[in-house]
C-alpha cells in the first residue's frame, strides 16, 4: 500500500479547471479556454501515467489516499478517502484517455456554438466527478460522483437552453436516473444499517459473513445496488432517457452517453461484485437485463433516421452486452468490453459529430449520403469504429472483447443457452444496422452538401481513437487462439476470474458461428441499402421500432399521466387552502401596518417615545 | 441643600419639555434645541446623582455628555444647511421625500 502518492491530485485538476472556466471564463479569449478545458484533462492523464510507473511496481496494486473525515454519525464516520485498483486505474486511463481527446476534438467542433467557456467548464466538471466516481474508496463517495456525473449529464443535455425540447431531454434523462439512483440510496442505507460502514474493502472483505450467501437480505442489496446501476447505464427498463439525452453537443454524447458515465453502472456492479456474487438471483437478474436490452435496443437501432438516435440504442446495445457478462461472472469481460467500447464509440460520436457538422446540423441520414468520398478521413474512421462495433473478425478490437462475452455468456457456469443465443442475435443486428448506418450516411448519391471541411483538430482524435480501437483488442486474445490475456491479468487483483463450466462445446465452432453472423449482417445490409437507394419508410412496425418499443407511451400511461392527475388534483386541496388563508392574513396585515409609514418625523418619533414607555413600564413592573 | 429628589425632578420636568418641544415642532432648527435640551436633562441628572453619591463619574460623564453634544451640534447644523439649500425648508412635514 502506498500512501505517499497524492492521487486526489487526479479528480482535482480537472476541478481546478471548471473553477477556473466557471469564474473567469468570459473574461478568456477562445485559445486560453480550449487551453485550460484540456489542459487540465491531458495534465490529469499524465499524472495517471506518471502513477502507473509506481503503481505498476507496486505488488499489492493498490494506493490509497485520504484527504479528511467527512462526516461523523455516531459510529458511522466516512471519510473523504480515495484509492486506486486496477479496475479503478483502467477507468482512469479511459476517463481522462478518451476524455482527453474529446475534449480536443471539442475545441474546434463547439468553436461556433456560444457558451463556449460554460461548455468546457461543464465537461470538466463531469471529468472530476467522473473521476470522484471510480476513485472513491467509500460508497459514500461514489454516491457523491455518482449524482455529480448525473448533474453535468443534465446540465450538458440542456446545453442548447433556448430549445424547449432539448430541456425536456436533460430532465427526462435527470429523473429517468433519478429513479434508480433513489434505489441505489437506499441500497447503501441498507448497507450501513448491516456493516455500519460504507467502505467497500470492508464490505467485500466482510460480505458473507455479515449478508450470507443466498438470503434475502443479500439478494436485496444487490438489487437495490442494480437499480441504481440500471438506470445510469440506461438498461431494461430505464432505458428511455438515452436516446433523447442525444439532444446535447456531439462530444458530449461522446464523453458522457456512450464512454464514461453511462458505464458506470458496469463499473458500480464490478466495484461491489462481491455482493454480487452472494446472490445467485441478482446475478441472474443481471444477465436477463442485459441480454433483454441488448436486444431490444438493437431492434430499436435499426429502425432509426437519425444518426445520433442509432448510436444512441447501440450504446444501450453495447453496455447491455457488458452487463450480460457481468451477470454470468465474467468481470474482466465486461471491463474490457467497457474499454474497447469507449474506444469505438467515442470514434464513432465524434465521427458522427463532424458529419452532422459538415452537413450544417443535418441528423437525418437519409438525407446524407455519398461522403465517402467529400470526407474520406471521415468515412474511413467511422468504418473502423463501425467494424469493431460489429465486431469483425481479427481486424477489430470489438470482436475480441464481445466475443469474449458470447462465450462466457454460454462457457460460465451462470451462463446457458439463451443467453448465448440472445448475445449471438444481438451480434447480427449488430453488424446489421452498423452497416446500414454506414451505407446510408457515406454511399449512394448525395443528399446534402458539404459546407465544412473538418480540420485537424477535428480528425487527430478520430485517426487516435481508430488506432486504439484496432490494436486495443489485441491486449486480450481469446485464450484457444493465443496466450495472451495481459488485460484479465492485470484485473485479477481486483475482479474474481470467470469460473467456467466442466463439460463444454468447442469454442473455435461457437466463434465461427458468431463471426459469420456478423459477417452476414454486413453482406445483408450490403444487400438491402446498397445495392438499392435507401428511402425512409413509415409503418406501424416500423414507428414501434423507432419509438424504441413503445416504452415512452408505456411509462406515460403509467406513471407520467396518473402521477400529474393527481399532483393537479391535489393542487388546491384542504391543508393548500389553510396556507393560502394564513399568507393573504399576513398579506392584509402588512398592507395595514404599511400604513404607519406616512413620512412624517414626528409620527415616527411619537411611536418611539411610546415604544420607550411601554418598555420602561415593563421594566419597572 | 436642595434634596436630591427636587433635583431629578427638574431634571425629568426638563427632559419632559425637550420631548414635548421634539413632537411638536416642526421645524427642524427647534427640534434640534430640544434634543440639546434633553441631553443637558440628562446630563443634569449626572451631575445631581454624583452630588448624592459624592462621586467624580457624574461630573466625567457630564463632560462627555458635553463633548458629544458639542459633536452632534456641529454634525446636525451642517446637515441642515446642506438641507436648506436642497429643499429650500427646514420644514419636516415638508421633508417627507423618502417616502414612497
Amino acid at each position: 500500500m502506498n500512501m505517499t502518492q497524492p492521487i486526489w491530485i487526479l479528480p482535482a485538476l480537472p476541478f481546478v479547471g471548471f473553477l477556473v472556466l466557471a469564474l473567469a471564463g468570459r473574461y478568456l479569449p477562445k485559445k486560453g479556454i480550449a487551453a485550460t478545458g484540456i489542459g487540465a484533462i491531458a495534465l490529469s492523464f499524465l499524472y495517471a501515467l506518471y502513477l502507473g510507473t509506481a503503481f505498476l511496481s507496486d505488488p499489492a496494486h493498490r494506493m490509497e489516499f485520504t484527504l479528511w473525515e467527512w462526516i461523523r454519525i455516531d459510529s458511522f464516520v466516512p471519510s473523504l478517502s480515495l484509492s486506486i485498483d486496477s479496475l479503478t486505474y483502467i477507468f482512469i486511463l479511459v476517463i481522462t484517455g478518451v476524455g482527453g481527446l474529446i475534449h480536443w476534438y471539442s475545441a474546434e467542433y463547439m468553436a461556433e456554438e456560444e457558451g463556449y467557456a460554460r461548455f468546457f467548464a461543464y465537461m470538466n466538471l463531469f471529468v472530476g466527478f467522473m473521476l470522484t466516481l471510480v476513485m472513491a474508496s467509500n460508497l459514500l463517495v461514489l454516491y457523491l460522483g455518482w449524482e455529480g456525473v448525473g448533474l453535468c449529464s443534465y446540465l450538458l443535455i440542456g446545453f442548447f437552453y433556448r430549445d424547449p425540447a432539448n430541456n425536456y431531454a436533460a430532465r427526462k434523462a435527470f429523473i429517468v436516473t433519478r429513479i434508480g439512483d433513489t434505489a441505489l440510496l437506499i441500497g447503501l442505507l441498507l448497507l450501513i444499517r448491516e456493516f455500519g460502514t460504507l467502505d467497500i474493502q470492508t464490505i467485500s472483505n466482510n460480505a458473507t459473513s455479515v449478508l450470507g450467501a443466498n438470503t434475502a437480505l443479500a439478494t436485496a442489496v444487490a438489487l437495490l445496488l442494480l437499480g441504481g446501476a440500471v438506470g445510469k447505464s440506461a438498461q431494461l427498463p430505464l432505458q428511455v432517457w438515452l436516446p433523447d439525452a442525444m439532444a446535447g453537443p456531439s462530444p458530449v454524447s461522446a464523453l458522457i452517453h456512450a464512454a464514461t458515465m453511462v458505464t458506470a453502472g458496469v463499473y458500480l456492479v464490478a466495484r461491489t461484485h462481491a455482493l454480487f456474487i452472494l446472490s445467485p438471483l441478482a446475478m441472474q437478474t443481471v444477465a436477463i437485463i442485459g441480454a433483454l436490452t441488448l436486444l431490444i435496443a438493437a431492434i430499436s437501432a435499426l429502425f432509426q433516421y437519425d444518426i445520433k438516435r442509432v448510436l444512441a440504442y447501440s450504446t444501450i446495445s453495447q453496455i447491455g452486452y457488458m452487463f450480460l457478462a457481468l451477470g454470468v461472472g465474467a468481470w474482466s469481460a465486461a471491463i474490457f468490453h467497457f474499454v474497447i467500447h469507449a474506444f469505438f464509440k467515442a470514434l464513432l460520436f465524434l465521427a458522427a459529430g463532424a458529419v452532422i457538422l459538415a452537413l450544417h446540423h443535418e441528423q437525418n441520414m437519409f438525407k446524407m449520403g455519398g461522403l465517402y468520398k467529400k470526407l474520406p478521413t471521415i468515412f474511413w474512421t467511422f468504418l473502423i469504429g463501425s467494424l469493431s462495433l460489429a465486431a469483425l473478425p481479427f481486424i477489430s478490437g470489438g470482436f475480441f472483447s464481445k466475443d469474449s462475452i458470447i462465450w462466457y455468456a454460454l462457457a460460465s457456469t451462470n451462463g446457458n443457452i439463451l443467453l448465448w443465443t440472445l448475445a449471438t442475435v444481438g451480434a447480427f443486428i449488430t453488424s446489421l444496422y452498423t452497416f446500414r448506418m454506414i451505407f446510408i450516411t457515406f454511399f449512394g448519391t448525395e443528399k446534402t452538401h458539404v459546407h465544412y471541411i473538418p480540420g485537424k483538430t477535428m480528425t487527430i482524435p478520430l485517426i487516435v481513437l481508430a488506432i486504439l480501437t484496432t490494436f486495443g483488442g489485441y491486449i486480450e486474445l481469446p485464450h484457444n487462439i493465443a496466450h495472451v490475456q495481459l488485460f484479465s491479468e492485470f484485473l485479477s487483483a481486483s475482479l474474481p476470474a470467470v469460473s467456467i463450466k466442466s463439460t463444454l462445446p468447442p469454442e473455435g465452432i461457437l466463434q465461427l458461428v458468431v463471426a459469420i453472423l456478423s459477417l452476414a449482417g454486413i453482406g445483408l445490409a450490403y444487400q438491402l441499402y446498397y445495392k438499392t437507394e435507401p428511402t425512409y419508410k413509415t409503418s406501424p412496425v416500423r414507428q414501434f421500432f423507432l419509438q424504441g418499443w413503445n416504452f415512452d407511451k408505456l411509462y406515460d400511461t403509467l406513471f407520467v399521466r396518473p402521477f400529474v392527475w393527481v399532483s393537479k388534483t391535489n393542487a388546491s386541496d384542504a391543508i393548500d387552502e389553510v396556507f393560502d388563508y394564513v399568507g393573504l392574513q399576513l398579506k392584509k396585515l402588512g398592507n395595514t401596518l404599511a400604513m404607519s409609514i406616512n413620512g412624517q418625523i414626528n409620527w415616527y418619533l411619537a411611536s418611539m417615545v411610546i415604544g420607550f414607555i411601554i418598555l420602561i413600564v415593563f421594566m419597572i413592573w | 441643600m436642595i434634596p436630591y429628589e427636587i433635583q431629578i425632578l427638574v431634571a425629568a420636568f426638563l427632559f419632559a419639555i425637550g420631548l414635548i418641544g421634539l413632537l411638536t415642532r416642526r421645524n427642524l432648527i427647534f427640534m434640534l434645541m430640544s434634543v440639546e435640551i434633553m441631553m443637558n436633562a440628562g446630563a443634569f441628572a449626572f451631575v445631581a446623582s454624583g452630588a448624592r453619591w459624592t462621586q467624580a463619574d457624574g461630573q466625567v460623564m457630564f463632560l462627555f455628555v458635553l463633548t458629544v453634544a458639542a459633536a452632534e451640534v456641529a454634525v446636525a447644523l451642517a446637515l441642515l444647511i446642506l438641507m436648506h439649500k436642497h429643499f429650500k425648508t427646514v420644514d419636516t412635514n415638508q421633508l417627507n421625500s423618502l417616502k414612497n
